[in-house]
């Protein structure tokens, strides 16, 4: 079931068309993954959800109800572009956060004594931000966007500024929140985080919807119909009518090699062919990384002609 | 709602709590005070430095009981004395001065010298001056022998010592009176600009900071963006109020320290002089009496300043302070905070500032000239219209103003502000979330009609 949708959401600003008919669809306890170039409406989307903006046209659900004022309460957001007052003390900037969100004075020091202690930052309570490093200042507002125990968080970029150790921390803990009943929106740049993360993505790009699903199905859609085959020892191989070989690697004793299969040819015809050849260690399908499928979605879209592999 | 009164306590504590302000709110009201008070007490001090003058006569004694002691200068006459016996040893002897009058007095104006180590007091020597000039005259008028002279003279002297004491007390009394109002008007106008630019300038800061350290959007996730806006400008305007109420506390108690310390100079010397009288032969106190009339118009001046000072309109200057106060500072700091949402840190706020300026340093000069001329139409509209109203019209109170204009001027300046702060509510909900884009007045009239 759909914790939160979208509908048909447009907003135009000025002659510029920052969304246009986007719908997506982030089921209940998961991690859904917002993708999109810079400048692709993604941003304006999440604010919408947050009801910073208003959309010109479409409707928003959340549990099945519209969308209304109150639902701030349920909702957790981490902006891109976050900061904190410098001048202000870490505890006492977090008890304003989150009374902001509604909760009692002495229900948020509360909570709020559990998260610092759990992320390992109590020491800083009556510190000002400016003397925080800026992965401190980051663990802050992770706490600020999840204290109230929102039904709904959204994290744009939750792991910039943050050492490998720390990112770990927080990716930790967000696999925790989705456990324990949050859905997360995810809003990033960085593929290698989404593949890790994400059960669902929708892409977006210049304000439209190009691509979603679940990640694994995506990968393996656009997999087509490559493999990765590795023969031992330092061998040569030929294409025939089942197979063409993209690319050929040599190391360590072993050799390499991507294989684009005729659509008709089963993996077992293939095989045959190869064992003729040469001892074989490894036949995968070849899964493209996110990465990989942004880049070609998107300069697809854009037309460009430098497509990597065609499709 | 609930919200708002957590953003307006932000704002307010983390203002009040600085140490600027508390050291600006303490110190302003004593550095007025000292303007104020140092230069009175400058006066007070000169006069109450006693002199003893020693009054040397060649071969005649025209002047003997012409120049007449008062409360700072006693004249010493001393008979058959010459200059040169004294020259060097007045000091030792305890006199101030040796004051030489030669023989040719009445023919040579600069016949007199007054001799003394340390440079002496104007008010002394025109003392001197009008003492002498006026026995000279009286002398010269006696040597035409004219008929009932000394009944003439009697009257003649008595017009012009009438007049003088009229000129003195009622005619700087009826200045002062200006004075006063003219002062309120000027401390209330300037006042006013100073609270409203500070504060004004405040909302601005705060709204770049936000901006800028990027923690707006978060807060943009919780409330809405007026509710931000109006928090913000709502606390700093109580962080305004609180500087004011305690500056007008510490002004009423300054002055009224300052009164009281006045007053009780007055009942001693009231006192002593009323004891002394009682001591002296008729003729002394006749003297005395003439005395009083030369000094007391100061004591006098002082309750007369304090009396006109209670008699201004308190109730009304002080709650058309408070709802201009309000008002104009809704309306430029909404005008402010539109600015401050559309930039992306203070030094770009240049070109938004000027057309904003302008109106509030026209209304200053306009308060100025107020002053002058309290009924000029130029101040009568400038009173009326919103932008500058709220310095012009504190200006012009002191002098009176008209029920009907107060009520026009403060009509249309809610009206004003109304329509600003929902104007700026708009500008400031785009602003604050749009970086890295030079804005112009017309991108922020664009703003305007963006739909929420």
């Amino acid at each position: 079931m759909a914790l939160f949708e979208a509908k048909n959401v447009s907003k135009q600003f000025g002659t510029q068309m920052a969304l246009d008919n986007v719908s997506i669809s982030v089921p209940e306890q998961s991690i859904f993954g917002l993708l999109g170039p810079n400048g692709a409406g993604k941003t304006t989307l999440i604010r919408i959800i947050n009801q910073i903006t208003g959309p010109d046209s479409g409707e928003l659900y959340l549990n099945g109800n519209r969308l209304v004022p109150d639902d701030v309460m349920s909702i957790g957001y981490l902006p891109e572009e976050r900061g904190l007052y410098k001048k202000m003390k870490v505890g006492e900037q977090a008890l304003y956060f989150a009374q902001l969100k509604g909760l009692s004075h002495a229900e948020a020091m509360k909570r709020l004594k559990y998260w610092f202690g759990k992320l390992d930052i109590a020491d800083w309570w009556t510190k000002k931000v400016e003397e925080l490093s800026k992965g401190m200042q980051q663990k802050v507002q992770f706490i600020t966007t999840v204290l109230h125990e929102p039904k709904l968080i959204i994290f744009d970029e939750p792991f910039t500024g943050f050492d490998p150790v720390n990112a770990n921390i927080i990716k930790n803990e967000i696999l925790f929140l989705r456990e324990r009943g949050a859905t997360i929106i995810f809003s990033t740049h960085n593929m290698g985080s989404v593949e890790e993360l994400c059960d669902d993505i929708t892409l977006i790009n210049k304000g439209k919807v190009i691509l979603e699903g679940s990640v694994d199905e995506i990968r393996k859609k656009w997999a087509a119909n490559e493999y990765d085959l590795v023969l031992e020892g330092n061998v040569l191989l030929e294409g025939n009518n089942h197979f063409t070989i993209l690319s050929r690697n040599a190391e360590m004793g072993r050799s390499i090699f991507r294989l684009k299969t005729a659509p008709e040819a089963g993996n077992n015809e293939i095989l045959m062919d190869v064992l003729n050849t040469a001892k074989v260690i490894s036949f995968n399908p070849a899964l493209p990384s996110m990465n990989e499928i942004f880049i070609r979605v998107v300069e697809k879209k854009h037309g460009t002609k430098h497509l990597p592999v065609e499709i | 709602m609930n919200k708002i009164s957590v953003i307006i306590r932000r704002e307010y504590l983390t203002r009040v709590r600085k140490k600027s302000f508390i050291i600006m709110t303490i110190l302003a009201p004593v550095l007025m005070a000292a303007i104020i008070i140092v230069p009175t007490l400058l006066m007070l001090s000169q006069d109450e430095d006693f002199k003893k003058i020693a009054v040397i006569e060649d071969n005649s004694d025209l002047f003997r009981d012409v120049l007449r002691n008062t409360k700072t200068v006693e004249f010493v006459y001393l008979e058959n004395m010459k200059i040169n016996d004294l020259k060097n040893s007045f000091e030792q002897a305890g006199y101030y001065g040796i004051l030489y009058i030669s023989p040719e007095v009445v023919n040579i104006p600069n016949a007199i010298q007054l001799i003394s180590k340390k440079q002496p007091p104007i008010g002394l020597l025109d003392y001197i001056e009008n003492s002498i000039k006026k026995e000279i005259e009286t002398q010269k008028l006696m040597a035409y022998n004219i008929e009932d002279l000394d009944k003439i003279m009697k009257s003649v002297e008595t017009s012009i010592s009438v007049q003088t004491i009229r000129i003195d007390d009622s005619g700087k009394v009826k200045e002062t009176s200006t004075g006063i109002a003219m002062a309120l008007a000027y401390i209330g106008g300037f006042l006013m600009y100073m609270l409203v630019f500070m504060f004004g300038a405040q909302v601005m800061r705060g709204v770049i900071e936000e901006k800028t350290s990027r923690v707006v959007e978060v807060i943009v996730s919780s409330v809405k963006p007026v509710q931000l806006m109006m928090g913000k400008i709502i606390g700093i305007a109580l962080v305004g109020l609180t500087q004011f109420m305690i500056w007008v506390f510490l002004t009423i108690a300054i002055a009224g320290a300052l009164k009281s310390t006045f007053l009780q100079k007055t009942d001693v010397k009231a006192v002593s002089e009323s004891v002394a009288k009682s001591i002296m032969s008729q003729e002394d106190q006749k003297a005395l009496v003439l005395q009083a009339a030369e000094n007391n118009p100061r004591t006098e001046e002082f309750s007369k300043i304090f009396e006109s000072a209670m008699n201004q309109p308190w109730g009304l200057i002080i709650i058309s302070f408070i709802f201009y106060f309000i008002t104009g500072y809704l309306l430029y700091a909404s005008i402010f905070a539109a600015i401050g949402s559309a930039v992306d840190n203070e030094t770009e706020t240049q070109q938004f500032m000027l057309p904003v300026t302008i109106p509030i340093i026209l209304a200053l000069m306009v308060a100025m000239g107020t002053m002058q001329n309290p009924e000029s139409s130029l101040s009568l509209w400038c009173s009326i219209i919103p932008l500058t109203s709220p310095i012009v019209m504190i200006a012009r109170i002191p002098f009176g103003v008209p029920y009907w204009q107060l009520i026009l001027s403060m009509t249309l300046m809610v009206l004003t502000f109304l329509l600003f702060v929902w104007m700026a509510a708009k500008v400031y909900r785009t602003g604050i979330l749009m970086y890295g884009k030079k804005t112009s007045w017309k991108e922020m009239w664009k703003w305007l009609r963006y739909r929420g």
